[in-house]
């Protein structure tokens, strides 16, 4: 119970009155512990506020009270001459935030993040579907874990692979280049808005690099919704005369659509909040979570940095709205 | 239903394959990158392999100092969490009360948000409030995101045990601490241990909320992220990130066999 005491301090006075109570109860005795349980279960709201108390107070004040002071900081403005944060509420931060350069970030991120998206849920589907329907009951553990195990592994680990990957010199260029297919690469990299000066600092090098990242996110609930389509709807579907195609277009997909909503609300937010790949990967135009990043660093401007988190805040509050409104929740 | 499409196509099987492979290889080409004897590119095929940096990335204190710092917040983190954790999900589980649906949405909460609004929101309140960058800060950070993860296994345990065994105990006269530690304890053991890894690696590779919260402290994902913008000796690097992956994925794996719900891992219904 100690460990409580690190860190903030509200929790901690709590987490020692427990372990202090408990010490006691165990020190003196069966007849003093019996009766501090007889206490507490005659108490039962007693008992209720000591096991909501430490982790309340904890995400109450320590997580909502700094959202708090983060959307407040967005209501105060940095004075430019002595780069000091001037804290009266107003909306110049605001002003600043919707500048024409500003929203050309926002979009900018929204589309790469509505990209990603369409991109992990075309790689997810095959994949999800075959896990569902066709795999053995040991298969489908195989893949459950191979699906999982990079979603818990280093996110930055599997970034710096792409980095070696998408290299000049590096393996997907040699791969393709033994195939013959690099004229292709070089005409990709010269469709104007996608393409750039090599595939690392190009949006096709970027996009890549996401929907690697992003996609066991977008596969298990795809997998979890077939999972739940029972094996006689497809069979009535055939019955009825359906071709296999309008049986998937008619009853499998409607069914997994929520599963692919949920997904979604994983890849869409990952993205708009990122900015490690944005660092690494892309052309010199900014994203939402790199401008963060820079702002509150280098720029000093936690203000701006602050209003500009409010963005994907927002976003995703409307598109976790429309995602309920598709059954998403449940399919978590 | 015919009886062809009870087997996958070859095309679909194709295709999950070629899904399951591009999550891999990109992990193999950091293993690759490792040994290769080319320090300031990535060269494919490498021109050579070597195994002198494991030597050097074992020399170098920079990456020691990571790899403790990284540790004792991971380590801080996971108990903090493990404590609020699992009270919270006690009560959430056995009592029904006001505002019970808000606990599980505030829990969710620092996970759900993109990294960067976590990150941003807890640096903003600790330099409103002066409170000096440390490995305390980090800690406090982690755990925030962690809560969620050992409340999750925990909840979902209780959910599957049956609250009955808790009467029994007191009804066999038990005291609360006994109930505790003989019935309640030995039933949630795996959750909590599955909770505590899951909580633990999720700590030891973060980077995001990593940044926004550490001053001159660097973490192990840190030292990696810094150590990108150098152009030699790129293979110290991967060979970190070897470590990151090990360190991460046998905890997991394990935490995975813990907590099998038996009615998941049933083979398929007969058709």
């Amino acid at each position: 119970m100690g460990v409580v005491s690190f860190g903030a301090p509200p929790p901690s006075s709590v987490g020692r009155r427990v372990g202090a109570a408990m010490s006691v109860a165990a020190n003196t005795g069966t007849s003093a512990a019996h009766r501090a349980s007889a206490f507490f279960f005659r108490h039962p709201v007693l008992k209720l506020l000591l096991f909501l108390l430490p982790g309340v107070l904890w995400l109450g004040v320590v997580y909502l009270g700094s959202l708090g002071s983060m959307v407040s900081y967005s209501f105060w403005r940095l004075e430019e001459f002595t780069g000091l944060v001037v804290r009266d509420f107003g909306f110049t931060t605001y002003e600043e935030l919707f500048s024409r350069a500003n929203i050309d970030i926002i979009l900018r991120t929204t589309a790469m993040a509505a990209a990603v998206t369409v991109g992990c849920g075309i790689l997810a589907f095959p994949l999800a579907y075959y896990m569902s329907r066709y795999a053995s009951a040991r298969m489908k553990t195989v893949l459950y874990l191979a699906v999982l195990m990079p979603l818990w592994s280093s996110y930055l680990v599997r970034a710096l692979a792409w980095r070696q990957i998408l290299a000049g010199e590096g393996v997907l260029l040699w791969v393709l280049d033994k195939l013959g297919l690099d004229p292709l690469v070089a005409r990709l990299l010269d469709v104007p808005v996608i393409g750039g000066p090599s595939l690392v600092q190009s949006y096709i090098g970027m996009f890549t690099v996401f929907v690697y990242l992003w996609l066991p996110f977008m596969v298990l609930p795809i997998q979890a919704a077939l999972e739940r389509v029972p094996l006689s709807f497809l069979e009535a579907s055939a019955d009825l005369g359906a071709k296999p195609w309008l049986t998937f277009r008619r009853v499998v997909f409607p069914l997994a659509l929520p599963g692919l909503v949920a997904g979604s609300i994983f890849t869409f937010s990952l993205t708009l909040g990122d900015f490690i790949i944005p660092t690494f990967f892309g052309t010199s135009g900014f994203f939402i979570g790199l401008q963060v990043y820079v702002q509150q660093g280098t720029a000093g401007n936690l203000p701006l940095a602050a209003a500009f988190t409010v963005v994907p805040m927002a976003i995703m509050t409307v598109y976790l709205l429309v995602a309920r409104k598709l059954g998403a929740f449940e399919a978590l | 239903m015919s009886a062809g499409m009870q087997r996958a196509g070859l095309g679909l099987k194709l295709v999950t394959g070629a899904v399951v492979a591009f999550l891999y290889v990109p992990l193999a080409i950091i293993f690759l990158y490792a040994f290769t004897t080319q320090s300031a590119g990535f060269r494919f095929p490498p021109p050579g392999l070597t195994t002198e940096w494991f030597g050097i990335a074992f020399r170098n204190p920079e990456i020691w100092e990571a790899l403790r710092l990284s540790l004792a917040v991971a380590g801080v983190a996971t108990l903090v969490a493990l404590a609020l954790g699992s009270l919270l999900a006690a009560a959430v589980a056995r009592t029904r009360f006001f505002g019970r649906e808000a606990i599980s949405f505030i829990v969710i909460l620092p996970i759900a948000l993109p990294g960067i609004v976590t990150g941003l929101a807890l640096r903003s309140s600790f330099s409103l409030l002066g409170v000096p960058f440390s490995m305390w800060t980090l800690a406090i950070a982690h755990a925030t995101f962690c809560v969620v993860i050992v409340y999750n296994n925990v909840l979902a345990r209780l959910r599957r045990s049956s609250p009955s065994i808790v009467e029994a105990s007191a009804d066999l006269g038990a005291s609360g601490l006994q109930t505790f530690r003989y019935v309640i304890l030995p039933n949630l053991a795996t959750a909590l241990l599955a909770g505590a890894i899951l909580a633990f690696a999720l700590s030891f590779d973060e980077i995001i909320v990593t940044t926004f919260t550490a001053g001159q402290q660097r973490t192990l994902p840190i030292w990696i992220f810094n150590s990108l913008f150098r152009p030699r000796q790129r293979p110290v690097t991967n060979v970190v990130a070897m470590l990151v992956i090990a360190m991460t994925f046998i905890p997991i794996m394990i935490a995975q066999i813990l907590t099998r719900d038996p009615a998941t891992s049933r083979s398929r219904p007969p058709r």
